[in-house]
């Protein structure tokens, strides 16, 4: 018998890094740039500190709340939408990033998930995740991020 | 047998691909499920998936007593990254300066 209802969707990445330096590439504005198509967060990550993701232009496009913090094995933040009314509507969703040594690498998993069947939200982030996770992945790897302009 | 060896591979089986394809239309499905629309054996399944797993295609989060899979896309991003992308790119520029004259109207 399944629990409540739930959309989600699970991103996993291994990354020939250390969990430190992957740590740093998601807490860094200055590194986050460079892989999220020019958006950046607002953020002083610690337990209960305000979360905002803004757009290339400055525009708010995600807000929410540290929920758990665990340098650099774990955090979760709380994620609601503000940029677009009906993905808004749908109320905050949660966002778990877990870094894990696996050999020479890390193993990242993000874990996007709101507690409402057939999700808008989980759906629109779907379309985003994958190409940032692969820029991130290249950014750590080779030095350089593979799109630079978001084409979709 | 490197990374992309392996994902090629994975993605080269069609009962593999199926699998994606209904993790696709219905992510976070057990074994059990899997197997109800599938034309598989249930060993072959479980062989499909572990292969899918190997290749970081399919992640598996244990939920209480139940063992869900889902969809991975990231791997395949990666391959659109490094296989399409890249040729794509004087083509989508193309496009775009194409796009940007005529909005502009007409000054080159």
């Amino acid at each position: 018998m399944r629990t409540a209802p739930r959309s989600s969707f699970i991103y996993v990445s291994f990354i020939r890094t250390t969990p430190e330096k992957v740590w740093e590439a998601l807490t860094d504005p200055k590194f986050i740039r460079q892989y999220w198509f020019g958006s950046t967060v607002e953020c002083s990550w610690k337990k209960g500190s305000p979360w905002k993701l803004l757009g290339a232009d400055g525009g708010l496009t995600d807000s929410g709340e540290i929920l758990e913090i665990d340098p650099p094995r774990r955090m979760v933040i709380r994620w609601q939408n503000e940029w677009k009314a009906e993905l808004k509507a749908e109320g905050p969703g949660r966002c778990t990033i877990v870094l894990e040594p696996a050999g020479h690498a890390v193993k990242l998993t993000i874990t996007h998930e709101i507690d409402r069947p057939n999700s808008k939200l989980i759906t629109a982030v779907s379309g985003g995740w994958p190409a940032v996770i692969s820029n991130l992945k290249s950014l750590l790897e080779s030095g350089a991020p593979v799109i630079t302009e978001w084409a979709h | 047998m490197s990374d992309a060896d392996l994902l090629f591979k994975a993605l080269a089986d069609p009962g593999r691909r199926k699998l994606l394809d209904r993790l696709h239309a219905h992510d976070g499905q057990t074994l059990t499920e899997l197997c109800r629309h599938l034309d598989m054996t249930r060993q072959g399944v479980t062989q499909h998936l572990a292969v899918l797993e190997a290749a970081n295609l399919v992640a598996v989060e244990r939920r209480g007593r139940e063992k869900l899979h889902f969809l991975n896309p990231v791997p395949l991003q990666e391959i659109y990254d490094r296989w399409i992308y890249k040729f794509e790119r004087p083509r989508l520029k193309a496009l775009r300066d194409l796009k940007r004259r005529l909005e502009v109207g007409g000054t080159d």
